[in-house]
Protein backbone atom coordinates (compact mmCIF):
# COMPACT_ATOMS: atom_id res chain seq x y z
CA UNK A 1 0.00 0.00 0.00
CA UNK A 2 1.65 3.71 -0.72
CA UNK A 3 0.54 6.74 0.69
CA UNK A 4 -0.41 8.88 -2.63
CA UNK A 5 -3.10 11.10 -2.51
CA UNK A 6 -5.81 9.68 -4.45
CA UNK A 7 -8.04 13.03 -3.46
CA UNK A 8 -6.70 16.16 -3.20
CA UNK A 9 -9.39 19.32 -2.48
CA UNK A 10 -7.70 22.63 -2.32
CA UNK A 11 -9.82 25.51 -1.15
CA UNK A 12 -12.99 24.49 -2.98
CA UNK A 13 -15.87 26.74 -3.11
CA UNK A 14 -19.50 25.90 -4.60
CA UNK A 15 -22.39 28.08 -4.70
CA UNK A 16 -25.97 26.40 -5.19
CA UNK A 17 -28.50 29.36 -5.82
CA UNK A 18 -27.94 31.55 -2.89
CA UNK A 19 -26.56 28.73 -0.81
CA UNK A 20 -22.68 28.25 -0.37
CA UNK A 21 -22.86 24.85 -0.16
CA UNK A 22 -18.95 24.05 0.26
CA UNK A 23 -16.93 26.68 1.59
CA UNK A 24 -13.18 26.73 1.54
CA UNK A 25 -12.68 22.96 1.89
CA UNK A 26 -9.32 21.51 1.44
CA UNK A 27 -7.97 17.97 2.54
CA UNK A 28 -6.76 15.20 0.95
CA UNK A 29 -7.36 11.49 0.48
CA UNK A 30 -4.46 8.37 0.34
CA UNK A 31 -5.25 5.44 -1.54
CA UNK A 32 -5.87 2.83 1.18
CA UNK A 33 -7.94 5.30 3.41
CA UNK A 34 -11.61 4.72 3.93
CA UNK A 35 -12.97 8.01 4.87
CA UNK A 36 -16.42 8.99 6.24
CA UNK A 37 -18.02 11.93 5.11
CA UNK A 38 -20.15 13.00 8.05
CA UNK A 39 -23.06 15.63 8.51
CA UNK A 40 -26.46 16.05 9.41
CA UNK A 41 -28.38 16.42 5.53
CA UNK A 42 -28.13 19.48 3.77
CA UNK A 43 -24.78 20.78 5.18
CA UNK A 44 -23.13 19.79 1.64
CA UNK A 45 -21.76 16.52 1.97
CA UNK A 46 -23.31 15.45 -1.45
CA UNK A 47 -21.99 18.36 -3.46
CA UNK A 48 -18.60 18.11 -2.12
CA UNK A 49 -19.02 14.24 -3.25
CA UNK A 50 -19.82 15.42 -6.65
CA UNK A 51 -17.17 17.73 -7.26
CA UNK A 52 -14.46 14.69 -6.50
CA UNK A 53 -16.52 12.72 -9.10
CA UNK A 54 -16.55 15.63 -11.20
CA UNK A 55 -20.32 16.18 -12.01
CA UNK A 56 -20.58 19.55 -9.71
CA UNK A 57 -20.06 23.07 -11.68
CA UNK A 58 -17.89 25.00 -8.90
CA UNK A 59 -17.06 28.28 -8.00
CA UNK A 60 -13.40 28.11 -6.77
CA UNK A 61 -10.75 25.95 -5.86
CA UNK A 62 -9.57 22.74 -7.08
CA UNK A 63 -10.03 18.64 -6.82
CA UNK A 64 -7.85 16.86 -8.45
CA UNK A 65 -8.22 12.87 -8.74
CA UNK A 66 -4.96 10.74 -9.47
CA UNK A 67 -2.83 13.47 -10.10
CA UNK A 68 -5.28 14.51 -13.02
CA UNK A 69 -8.29 17.80 -12.32
CA UNK A 70 -11.67 15.81 -11.46
CA UNK A 71 -13.81 14.54 -13.59
CA UNK A 72 -11.38 14.37 -16.51
CA UNK A 73 -11.37 12.32 -19.40
CA UNK A 74 -8.75 9.37 -18.41
CA UNK A 75 -10.56 9.32 -14.94
CA UNK A 76 -14.17 7.81 -16.09
CA UNK A 77 -12.93 4.84 -15.63
CA UNK A 78 -11.35 4.47 -12.31
CA UNK A 79 -14.08 6.60 -10.44
CA UNK A 80 -16.69 4.60 -9.15
CA UNK A 81 -19.64 6.94 -7.68
CA UNK A 82 -22.96 5.93 -5.91
CA UNK A 83 -25.65 8.60 -5.64
CA UNK A 84 -28.65 8.44 -2.76
CA UNK A 85 -31.10 7.48 -5.06
CA UNK A 86 -30.25 4.86 -6.98
CA UNK A 87 -29.53 5.37 -10.62
CA UNK A 88 -29.97 2.18 -12.14
CA UNK A 89 -32.75 1.22 -15.26
CA UNK A 90 -36.00 0.16 -13.24
CA UNK A 91 -37.01 -1.82 -16.08
CA UNK A 92 -34.37 -4.02 -16.38
CA UNK A 93 -32.98 -6.96 -14.24
CA UNK A 94 -30.35 -6.76 -12.36
CA UNK A 95 -27.51 -8.93 -14.48
CA UNK A 96 -29.30 -6.73 -17.15
CA UNK A 97 -28.01 -3.36 -15.73
CA UNK A 98 -24.43 -4.51 -14.75
CA UNK A 99 -23.77 -5.87 -18.15
CA UNK A 100 -24.92 -3.29 -19.66
CA UNK A 101 -22.58 -0.62 -17.57
CA UNK A 102 -19.57 -3.51 -17.84
CA UNK A 103 -19.92 -2.82 -21.06
CA UNK A 104 -19.84 0.90 -21.30
CA UNK A 105 -16.43 0.43 -19.15
CA UNK A 106 -15.06 -1.90 -20.99
CA UNK A 107 -15.21 -4.20 -17.76
CA UNK A 108 -15.17 -8.06 -17.86
CA UNK A 109 -18.73 -9.92 -17.98
CA UNK A 110 -16.71 -11.77 -14.91
CA UNK A 111 -17.14 -8.66 -13.50
CA UNK A 112 -21.08 -8.99 -13.14
CA UNK A 113 -21.27 -11.82 -11.86
CA UNK A 114 -18.64 -10.80 -9.07
CA UNK A 115 -20.21 -7.50 -8.23
CA UNK A 116 -23.71 -8.94 -7.42
CA UNK A 117 -22.19 -11.31 -5.42
CA UNK A 118 -20.20 -8.34 -3.60
CA UNK A 119 -23.74 -6.54 -2.54
CA UNK A 120 -25.44 -10.14 -2.25
CA UNK A 121 -27.91 -9.48 -5.31
CA UNK A 122 -27.23 -12.89 -6.52
CA UNK A 123 -30.35 -14.90 -5.95
CA UNK A 124 -32.31 -11.84 -7.39
CA UNK A 125 -29.91 -11.42 -10.94
CA UNK A 126 -32.95 -12.06 -12.92
CA UNK A 127 -35.50 -9.82 -11.36
CA UNK A 128 -36.19 -6.52 -12.83
CA UNK A 129 -34.66 -3.36 -10.54
CA UNK A 130 -38.53 -1.95 -10.32
CA UNK A 131 -39.61 -5.26 -8.73
CA UNK A 132 -36.95 -5.16 -5.64
CA UNK A 133 -37.14 -3.12 -2.00
CA UNK A 134 -35.43 0.25 -1.87
CA UNK A 135 -32.21 -1.26 0.06
CA UNK A 136 -31.71 -4.10 -2.83
CA UNK A 137 -32.26 -1.28 -5.45
CA UNK A 138 -29.67 0.36 -3.88
CA UNK A 139 -27.72 -2.49 -3.99
CA UNK A 140 -27.75 -3.07 -7.35
CA UNK A 141 -26.32 0.54 -7.88
CA UNK A 142 -23.58 -0.20 -5.97
CA UNK A 143 -22.95 -2.60 -7.69
CA UNK A 144 -22.60 -0.73 -10.45
CA UNK A 145 -20.07 1.38 -8.99
CA UNK A 146 -17.82 -1.91 -7.97
CA UNK A 147 -17.55 -3.21 -11.31
CA UNK A 148 -14.02 -2.93 -13.10
CA UNK A 149 -12.45 -2.46 -8.95
CA UNK A 150 -11.78 1.61 -9.65
CA UNK A 151 -9.09 3.39 -7.70
CA UNK A 152 -11.67 5.77 -6.07
CA UNK A 153 -15.05 5.38 -4.66
CA UNK A 154 -17.42 7.83 -3.93
CA UNK A 155 -20.71 6.42 -2.03
CA UNK A 156 -23.76 8.69 -1.17
CA UNK A 157 -25.12 7.24 2.05
CA UNK A 158 -24.58 3.37 0.37
CA UNK A 159 -25.81 2.00 3.20
CA UNK A 160 -29.37 3.34 4.92
CA UNK A 161 -32.04 1.31 5.83
CA UNK A 162 -29.97 -1.73 4.96
CA UNK A 163 -29.92 -5.05 7.53
CA UNK A 164 -27.41 -5.05 10.04
CA UNK A 165 -25.68 -7.95 9.28
CA UNK A 166 -25.33 -6.51 5.35
CA UNK A 167 -23.97 -3.28 6.54
CA UNK A 168 -21.44 -5.08 8.75
CA UNK A 169 -20.51 -7.00 5.22
CA UNK A 170 -20.84 -4.05 3.19
CA UNK A 171 -18.06 -2.21 5.23
CA UNK A 172 -15.50 -5.15 5.54
CA UNK A 173 -16.08 -4.97 1.68
CA UNK A 174 -14.86 -1.26 1.79
CA UNK A 175 -11.71 -2.05 3.55
CA UNK A 176 -11.06 -5.11 1.21
CA UNK A 177 -11.01 -2.34 -1.46
CA UNK A 178 -9.10 0.23 0.59
CA UNK A 179 -6.51 -2.97 1.11
CA UNK A 180 -5.91 -3.68 -2.41
CA UNK A 181 -4.83 0.57 -2.71
CA UNK A 182 -8.53 1.70 -3.52
CA UNK A 183 -9.36 5.31 -1.68
CA UNK A 184 -13.19 5.15 -0.16
CA UNK A 185 -15.17 7.96 0.78
CA UNK A 186 -18.31 7.02 2.31
CA UNK A 187 -20.57 9.78 3.25
CA UNK A 188 -23.67 9.11 6.18
CA UNK A 189 -25.82 11.23 8.48
CA UNK A 190 -25.52 8.26 11.02
CA UNK A 191 -22.96 9.37 13.19
CA UNK A 192 -22.52 6.02 14.47
CA UNK A 193 -21.05 4.78 11.42
CA UNK A 194 -18.13 7.01 12.02
CA UNK A 195 -16.16 3.79 14.12
CA UNK A 196 -15.81 2.27 10.71
CA UNK A 197 -13.85 4.91 9.03
CA UNK A 198 -10.29 4.96 8.70
CA UNK A 199 -10.82 8.38 9.39
CA UNK A 200 -13.75 11.34 9.73
CA UNK A 201 -14.71 14.34 7.93
CA UNK A 202 -16.92 16.97 9.98
CA UNK A 203 -19.43 18.62 8.23
CA UNK A 204 -22.06 21.95 8.35
CA UNK A 205 -23.08 24.30 6.79
CA UNK A 206 -20.47 23.75 3.95
CA UNK A 207 -17.43 23.75 6.23
CA UNK A 208 -15.40 21.04 7.55
CA UNK A 209 -15.06 21.21 11.04
CA UNK A 210 -12.87 17.99 11.64
CA UNK A 211 -10.85 16.00 9.45
CA UNK A 212 -9.24 13.48 11.84
CA UNK A 213 -9.23 10.10 13.22
CA UNK A 214 -12.26 9.09 15.89
CA UNK A 215 -10.25 8.89 18.95
CA UNK A 216 -8.39 11.94 17.83
CA UNK A 217 -11.41 13.38 17.67
CA UNK A 218 -12.83 11.87 20.89
CA UNK A 219 -9.90 12.99 22.54
CA UNK A 220 -9.62 16.82 21.71
CA UNK A 221 -13.50 17.26 22.21
CA UNK A 222 -13.19 15.52 25.27
CA UNK A 223 -16.44 13.95 24.05
CA UNK A 224 -17.98 10.07 24.14
CA UNK A 225 -19.17 9.96 20.44
CA UNK A 226 -19.37 11.44 17.61
CA UNK A 227 -22.83 12.96 18.03
CA UNK A 228 -21.13 14.54 21.23
CA UNK A 229 -18.24 15.58 19.22
CA UNK A 230 -20.28 17.23 16.71
CA UNK A 231 -22.33 19.23 19.32
CA UNK A 232 -19.18 19.97 21.15
CA UNK A 233 -16.99 21.57 17.68
CA UNK A 234 -21.11 23.53 16.69
CA UNK A 235 -20.75 25.51 20.17
CA UNK A 236 -16.96 26.18 19.49
CA UNK A 237 -17.27 27.82 16.61
CA UNK A 238 -20.37 29.59 18.28
CA UNK A 239 -17.97 31.10 21.09
CA UNK A 240 -15.64 32.00 18.96
CA UNK A 241 -17.94 33.92 16.81
CA UNK B 1 -17.26 8.10 -30.29
CA UNK B 2 -16.92 4.25 -29.19
CA UNK B 3 -18.84 1.55 -31.34
CA UNK B 4 -18.37 -0.40 -28.32
CA UNK B 5 -20.88 1.95 -25.97
CA UNK B 6 -22.74 2.85 -28.90
CA UNK B 7 -23.68 -0.48 -29.67
CA UNK B 8 -24.39 -1.32 -25.33
CA UNK B 9 -26.90 1.81 -25.29
CA UNK B 10 -28.89 0.53 -28.48
CA UNK B 11 -28.57 -3.13 -27.33
CA UNK B 12 -29.98 -2.02 -23.63
CA UNK B 13 -32.69 0.66 -25.07
CA UNK B 14 -33.81 -2.68 -27.49
CA UNK B 15 -33.83 -4.77 -24.46
CA UNK B 16 -35.68 -1.97 -22.59
CA UNK B 17 -38.80 -1.86 -25.42
CA UNK B 18 -38.62 -5.38 -25.34
CA UNK B 19 -39.17 -5.85 -21.37
CA UNK B 20 -42.48 -3.30 -22.17
CA UNK B 21 -44.38 -5.69 -24.19
CA UNK B 22 -47.68 -3.41 -24.42
CA UNK B 23 -44.99 -0.52 -25.67
CA UNK B 24 -43.66 -2.99 -28.37
CA UNK B 25 -47.18 -4.19 -29.32
CA UNK B 26 -48.67 -0.87 -29.90
CA UNK B 27 -45.23 0.51 -31.71
CA UNK B 28 -45.59 -2.48 -34.13
CA UNK B 29 -49.41 -2.75 -34.53
CA UNK B 30 -50.83 0.90 -33.75
CA UNK B 31 -49.41 2.06 -37.33
CA UNK B 32 -50.91 -0.81 -39.35
CA UNK B 33 -54.04 -0.54 -37.46
CA UNK B 34 -53.94 4.03 -38.05
CA UNK B 35 -53.22 3.53 -42.08
CA UNK B 36 -56.02 0.74 -42.93
CA UNK B 37 -58.38 3.16 -40.71
CA UNK B 38 -57.79 5.88 -43.09
CA UNK B 39 -58.42 3.43 -45.97
CA UNK B 40 -61.75 2.58 -44.66
CA UNK B 41 -62.86 5.71 -44.19
CA UNK B 42 -61.93 6.59 -47.76
CA UNK B 43 -63.81 2.87 -48.86
CA UNK B 44 -66.97 4.78 -49.98
CA UNK B 45 -66.55 7.80 -50.41
CA UNK B 46 -64.02 7.78 -53.20
CA UNK B 47 -64.50 4.98 -55.01
CA UNK B 48 -61.64 5.50 -57.23
CA UNK B 49 -58.62 5.17 -54.37
CA UNK B 50 -57.76 8.79 -55.12
CA UNK B 51 -57.88 10.51 -51.49
CA UNK B 52 -55.84 7.38 -49.56
CA UNK B 53 -53.42 7.33 -52.55
CA UNK B 54 -53.31 10.64 -51.73
CA UNK B 55 -53.19 10.43 -47.58
CA UNK B 56 -51.69 7.31 -47.22
CA UNK B 57 -47.96 7.94 -47.57
CA UNK B 58 -48.06 11.15 -45.71
CA UNK B 59 -49.48 9.28 -43.09
CA UNK B 60 -46.20 6.65 -43.38
CA UNK B 61 -44.10 9.53 -42.58
CA UNK B 62 -46.10 11.21 -39.95
CA UNK B 63 -46.49 8.46 -38.03
CA UNK B 64 -42.79 7.24 -37.33
CA UNK B 65 -41.74 10.93 -36.69
CA UNK B 66 -44.72 11.12 -34.06
CA UNK B 67 -44.57 8.00 -32.23
CA UNK B 68 -40.47 8.45 -31.64
CA UNK B 69 -40.72 12.27 -30.69
CA UNK B 70 -42.53 11.15 -27.91
CA UNK B 71 -41.31 8.01 -27.16
CA UNK B 72 -38.04 9.80 -27.24
CA UNK B 73 -38.49 12.66 -25.41
CA UNK B 74 -40.10 10.57 -22.17
CA UNK B 75 -37.55 8.22 -22.18
CA UNK B 76 -34.45 10.93 -22.27
CA UNK B 77 -36.23 12.87 -19.79
CA UNK B 78 -36.51 9.68 -17.46
CA UNK B 79 -32.90 9.14 -18.07
CA UNK B 80 -32.07 12.75 -17.26
CA UNK B 81 -34.32 12.60 -13.90
CA UNK B 82 -33.33 9.03 -12.63
CA UNK B 83 -29.66 10.01 -12.68
CA UNK B 84 -28.57 7.15 -15.05
CA UNK B 85 -28.03 9.88 -17.50
CA UNK B 86 -25.16 11.20 -15.22
CA UNK B 87 -23.92 8.01 -14.21
CA UNK B 88 -23.05 7.30 -17.70
CA UNK B 89 -21.54 10.56 -18.58
CA UNK B 90 -19.44 10.14 -15.43
CA UNK B 91 -18.52 6.87 -16.65
CA UNK B 92 -16.43 7.07 -20.51
CA UNK B 93 -19.35 7.26 -22.31
CA UNK B 94 -19.42 10.11 -24.85
CA UNK B 95 -21.99 12.18 -25.88
CA UNK B 96 -22.51 10.91 -29.36
CA UNK B 97 -22.42 7.64 -28.32
CA UNK B 98 -25.61 8.38 -25.99
CA UNK B 99 -27.34 9.76 -28.88
CA UNK B 100 -26.51 7.76 -31.53
CA UNK B 101 -27.03 4.56 -29.14
CA UNK B 102 -30.42 6.16 -28.95
CA UNK B 103 -30.80 6.99 -32.87
CA UNK B 104 -29.75 3.67 -33.82
CA UNK B 105 -32.21 1.60 -31.66
CA UNK B 106 -34.81 3.52 -32.44
CA UNK B 107 -34.11 3.52 -36.18
CA UNK B 108 -34.72 -0.16 -36.10
CA UNK B 109 -37.72 0.09 -34.08
CA UNK B 110 -38.84 2.58 -36.84
CA UNK B 111 -37.69 0.10 -39.69
CA UNK B 112 -39.44 -2.72 -38.20
CA UNK B 113 -42.32 -0.46 -37.51
CA UNK B 114 -42.49 1.13 -41.07
CA UNK B 115 -41.78 -2.39 -43.23
CA UNK B 116 -45.35 -3.70 -41.32
CA UNK B 117 -46.77 -0.92 -42.36
CA UNK B 118 -45.99 -0.68 -45.88
CA UNK B 119 -46.31 -3.96 -46.54
CA UNK B 120 -50.00 -3.42 -44.93
CA UNK B 121 -50.70 -0.38 -47.35
CA UNK B 122 -49.17 -2.01 -50.48
CA UNK B 123 -50.45 -5.71 -50.28
CA UNK B 124 -53.53 -5.45 -48.32
CA UNK B 125 -54.55 -2.43 -48.82
CA UNK B 126 -53.38 -1.83 -52.80
CA UNK B 127 -51.55 1.15 -52.08
CA UNK B 128 -49.66 2.49 -55.44
CA UNK B 129 -46.44 3.14 -55.13
CA UNK B 130 -44.21 4.27 -57.99
CA UNK B 131 -40.90 3.99 -56.92
CA UNK B 132 -39.40 0.47 -54.94
CA UNK B 133 -41.02 0.02 -51.68
CA UNK B 134 -37.45 -0.27 -50.31
CA UNK B 135 -37.10 3.51 -50.73
CA UNK B 136 -41.06 3.85 -48.66
CA UNK B 137 -39.14 2.24 -45.05
CA UNK B 138 -35.76 4.69 -46.00
CA UNK B 139 -37.55 7.58 -46.08
CA UNK B 140 -39.32 6.17 -42.75
CA UNK B 141 -36.53 5.59 -40.89
CA UNK B 142 -34.99 8.92 -41.57
CA UNK B 143 -38.42 10.68 -40.69
CA UNK B 144 -37.89 8.30 -37.08
CA UNK B 145 -34.37 9.35 -36.75
CA UNK B 146 -36.02 13.25 -37.29
CA UNK B 147 -38.48 12.32 -34.40
CA UNK B 148 -35.58 10.76 -32.15
CA UNK B 149 -33.08 13.91 -32.66
CA UNK B 150 -36.30 16.07 -32.07
CA UNK B 151 -37.53 14.14 -28.72
CA UNK B 152 -33.96 14.26 -27.56
CA UNK B 153 -33.51 17.78 -27.51
CA UNK B 154 -36.85 19.35 -26.13
CA UNK B 155 -36.31 16.67 -23.43
CA UNK B 156 -33.66 19.14 -22.43
CA UNK B 157 -36.23 21.88 -21.59
CA UNK B 158 -38.88 19.93 -19.77
CA UNK B 159 -38.62 19.30 -16.31
CA UNK B 160 -41.29 16.60 -16.24
CA UNK B 161 -43.28 14.23 -18.34
CA UNK B 162 -46.32 16.36 -18.82
CA UNK B 163 -44.23 18.98 -19.87
CA UNK B 164 -42.42 16.55 -22.26
CA UNK B 165 -45.58 15.13 -23.50
CA UNK B 166 -47.01 19.25 -24.21
CA UNK B 167 -43.96 19.75 -26.37
CA UNK B 168 -45.57 17.94 -29.55
CA UNK B 169 -48.68 20.20 -29.92
CA UNK B 170 -45.86 22.91 -29.78
CA UNK B 171 -43.12 21.08 -31.78
CA UNK B 172 -45.28 18.72 -33.88
CA UNK B 173 -48.96 20.32 -34.88
CA UNK B 174 -47.53 23.42 -36.17
CA UNK B 175 -45.36 20.83 -38.59
CA UNK B 176 -48.61 18.67 -39.56
CA UNK B 177 -50.27 21.65 -40.48
CA UNK B 178 -47.75 23.22 -42.44
CA UNK B 179 -46.56 20.29 -44.36
CA UNK B 180 -49.02 20.46 -47.15
CA UNK B 181 -51.52 18.13 -46.25
CA UNK B 182 -54.29 20.38 -45.42
CA UNK B 183 -53.56 23.58 -48.36
CA UNK B 184 -50.81 22.82 -50.76
CA UNK B 185 -47.56 24.66 -49.65
CA UNK B 186 -47.35 26.54 -52.89
CA UNK B 187 -50.82 28.03 -51.91
CA UNK B 188 -50.41 28.98 -48.57
CA UNK B 189 -50.15 32.50 -47.40
CA UNK B 190 -46.29 33.83 -48.57
CA UNK B 191 -45.35 34.02 -45.32
CA UNK B 192 -46.59 30.76 -44.02
CA UNK B 193 -44.89 29.26 -47.25
CA UNK B 194 -41.57 30.75 -46.27
CA UNK B 195 -41.99 28.94 -42.29
CA UNK B 196 -43.44 25.30 -44.30
CA UNK B 197 -39.71 25.66 -46.27
CA UNK B 198 -38.21 25.69 -42.68
CA UNK B 199 -39.82 22.73 -41.10
CA UNK B 200 -38.29 19.65 -42.02
CA UNK B 201 -41.57 17.61 -42.06
CA UNK B 202 -42.50 19.26 -45.05
CA UNK B 203 -39.14 17.59 -46.83
CA UNK B 204 -40.44 14.38 -45.40
CA UNK B 205 -43.96 14.33 -46.63
CA UNK B 206 -42.98 15.76 -49.72
CA UNK B 207 -40.03 12.75 -50.51
CA UNK B 208 -42.80 10.26 -49.13
CA UNK B 209 -44.98 11.52 -51.62
CA UNK B 210 -42.84 11.44 -54.38
CA UNK B 211 -41.85 7.55 -53.70
CA UNK B 212 -45.34 6.53 -53.95
CA UNK B 213 -46.19 9.39 -57.03
CA UNK B 214 -43.58 10.13 -59.44
CA UNK B 215 -41.14 7.36 -60.96
CA UNK B 216 -37.56 8.34 -61.98
CA UNK B 217 -33.96 6.94 -62.66
CA UNK B 218 -32.75 7.99 -60.07
CA UNK B 219 -31.46 5.03 -57.30
CA UNK B 220 -34.69 3.33 -56.03
CA UNK B 221 -36.48 3.92 -59.26
CA UNK B 222 -37.43 7.15 -58.12
CA UNK B 223 -36.98 11.03 -59.51
CA UNK B 224 -33.50 12.77 -57.72
CA UNK B 225 -35.75 15.47 -56.38
CA UNK B 226 -36.59 12.85 -53.76
CA UNK B 227 -32.99 12.26 -52.67
CA UNK B 228 -32.59 16.00 -52.60
CA UNK B 229 -35.90 16.17 -50.35
CA UNK B 230 -34.79 13.36 -48.04
CA UNK B 231 -30.87 15.13 -47.60
CA UNK B 232 -32.95 17.64 -45.96
CA UNK B 233 -34.32 15.71 -43.41
CA UNK B 234 -31.15 13.86 -42.60
CA UNK B 235 -29.91 17.45 -42.44
CA UNK B 236 -32.17 18.49 -39.81
CA UNK B 237 -32.26 15.19 -38.23
CA UNK B 238 -28.27 15.61 -37.81
CA UNK B 239 -28.41 19.44 -36.91
CA UNK B 240 -31.35 18.28 -33.74
CA UNK B 241 -28.59 15.33 -32.63
CA UNK B 242 -25.99 18.04 -32.43
CA UNK B 243 -27.93 21.05 -30.48
CA UNK B 244 -29.30 17.67 -28.63
CA UNK B 245 -25.92 16.82 -27.49
CA UNK B 246 -25.06 20.57 -26.68
CA UNK B 247 -27.94 20.05 -23.68
CA UNK B 248 -26.18 17.05 -22.40
CA UNK B 249 -23.77 18.04 -19.34
CA UNK B 250 -21.11 16.51 -17.94
CA UNK B 251 -21.42 18.74 -15.09
CA UNK B 252 -24.09 20.73 -13.22
CA UNK B 253 -24.79 23.35 -10.81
Amino acid sequence: MNNAAVVEVRNLVVQRGRVRAVDRVGFSIASGEVVGLLGPSGCGKTTLMRAIVGVQVVQGGSVTVLGQPAGSRSLRDRVGYVTQAPSVYDDLTVAENLRFFARVLGASLDEVDRCMQVVALHAQRDQVVGRLSGGQRSRASLAVALLGSPDLLVLDEPTVGLDPVLRRDLWATFHDLAAAGAAVVVSSHVMDEAERCDRLLLMRDGVVLADETLPDLLQRTKADDVEGAFLELVEQEVTAA
Amino acid sequence: MSARITLAVAARVLTQLRRDHRTAAMLLVLPCLLISLLWWMFDAADPTGQGFTRLGPPLLALIPFIVMFLVTSVTTLRERSSGTLERLLAMPTGKGDFLGGYALAFGVVAAVQSGLAVLVSVWLLDLGVAGDLWVLVAVAVVDAILGTALGLLVSAFARSEFQAVQFMPAVVVPQILLCGLFVPREAMPAFLEAVSNLLPLSYAVDAMRSVATTSGSALGSVDASMWADLGVVVGFALGGLVLGAATLRRRTA
